[in-house]
């Protein structure tokens, strides 16, 4: 095993596309929540392999689009300070603020850099100990715990120049209030295989029998998009609505213990805003009391946020699986990846991104 | 975002249980994981790794399954 070649098999795939194809009889809407699996869709078109009467609906699952223009300006306005390095997962360096973005920052002075892990940021604070290093922690739960033992071990080894601006969200309470909607059209769900692996699918096993809607925990290359497809139609199809788990080499109904259990150290569950979409109870984690020290709000002072502004723009209800990018008026006019107007352009794993790149000329 | 690679441990060093280091192979790539995660993995396993820190040991049993269940759906067309 490879783990990547065999679940890009031409010949599995027709296989499943054909078994799809074979079993459907009702119309479906199928909601991936991960923006990689969006990005994945369009990027092997595996939306024309299947039948017309399936609809795949992309959820809110990227954590760079859904960041809200608060947190970014917050932290521009950390970045351009001097005495200050700003460390960052790269793909939050081109997303705009009010007014500029961190490269810009970067492009007139100010010490911006791109980290492959909050370790390295870490490292960095190590290395530079009269600076403030400050890590934007941004993700969902499959990040939560590599941000959560950056901060955990600069409690444990004494790294005070070090600071997070967090950004966490948590997918189960966005899953419910998708389903709560009352305009919802969302028949069955693919959950994201990657925040599964750390949380597990046991909190999503109420919500499939609270709201009568399958979920599969899917993974992210075709065989794999394609099997979690054909499970939620089996399941549509003869009325059942379980959890099921497709990623099972890499997800247990547990998650990872381990990681919980740092998460649960470091982190306390809280209120967080949705770009696109608005604040949704308890669908984030904050720092605890432990380890306020380390939360760079507390450093450098508190985002306030205001109300969505209403543009022409549609991100939330593309989020939501209300609407597709092509329904919006500025798809491709106003709005494109080099100036987005809202949350699904500003990422390449936003769905509005993702049609750009991949399907502008279908 | 979310996006997490597989590759296969080729050296643990396990000195400190919170920096549970290992040279992890990305198709011969090599790069620093963090391994305290996944206390229950050793040389020679595969991981899957995100952001510098490995998630989860990969089952390769488990790997097998799906294209198991695609043997039950009708025979694969041999090359």
């Amino acid at each position: 095993m490879k783990y990547v070649e065999e679940y890009r098999d031409p010949e599995a795939v027709h296989k499943i596309s054909e078994e799809i194809h074979r079993i459907t009889r009702g119309s479906w809407n199928v909601m991936e929540v991960c923006g990689g699996q969006t990005h994945a869709i369009m990027k092997y078109g595996i939306e024309e392999l299947l039948p017309k009467s399936i609809t795949m609906l992309h959820g809110p699952g990227c954590p760079v689009c859904v960041t809200p223009v608060e947190l970014i300006d917050k932290a521009i306005a950390i970045a351009a300070q001097p005495g200050v390095i700003f460390c960052s997962f790269g793909d939050m360096l081109r997303v705009p603020g009010t007014q500029r973005d961190l490269l810009a920052v970067k492009a007139s002075g100010g010490d911006v850099r791109m980290v492959y892990s909050p370790l390295d940021a870490l490292n960095i604070a190590r290395e530079c100990p009269y600076l403030q290093v400050v890590f934007f922690a941004i993700g969902f739960e499959t990040t939560a715990p590599a941000n959560a033992m950056a901060v955990y071990q600069a409690r444990q080894y004494g790294i005070d120049n070090f600071s997070v601006l967090v950004s966490q969200v948590l997918i189960p309470p966005a899953i419910e209030l998708l389903l709560n909607a009352p305009q919802t059209q969302i028949s069955a769900f693919l959950a994201p295989g990657h925040v599964c692996s750390i949380i597990g699918y046991e909190a999503f096993e109420s919500i499939a029998a609270q709201y009568h809607t399958p979920i599969v925990v899917t993974g992210f290359e075709p065989v794999d998009i394609l099997s979690g497809i054909l499970h939620c139609i089996q399941q549509l199809e003869s009325g059942r609505a379980v959890v099921e788990n497709q990623y099972s080499r890499a997800v247990q109904r547990q998650g990872n213990p381990a990681a919980l259990k740092m998460m649960n150290e470091v982190y306390i569950v809280s209120d967080r805003k949705w770009r696109g979409i608005g604040f949704i109870p308890r669908s984030g984690l904050t720092l605890s009391d432990k380890y306020a020290a380390y939360d760079a709000e507390r450093c450098f002072g508190a985002v306030s946020y205001s109300d969505e502004v209403a543009t022409v723009c549609i991100s939330g209800t593309i989020l939501q699986g209300i609407k597709k990018p092509r329904d919006c008026p500025a798809f491709g006019n106003t709005c494109t990846p080099e100036n987005p107007l809202g949350a699904t352009m500003v990422s390449s794993e936003g769905a509005c991104a993702a049609y750009y790149a991949y399907a502008a000329h279908m | 975002m979310c996006l997490a690679v597989p590759g296969k441990i080729v050296s643990i060093d396990d000195q400190d249980s919170v920096m549970r280091m290992g040279k992890v192979s990305f198709g011969g790539i090599i790069k620093n994981v963090n391994l305290a995660y996944v206390a229950e993995a050793g040389v020679g396993d595969w991981v899957i790794v995100h952001a510098g820190f490995a998630l989860n040991k990969l089952d390769e049993s488990e790997a097998l399954q799906v294209f198991e269940y695609l043997q039950q759906i009708g025979d694969l067309e041999p090359e």
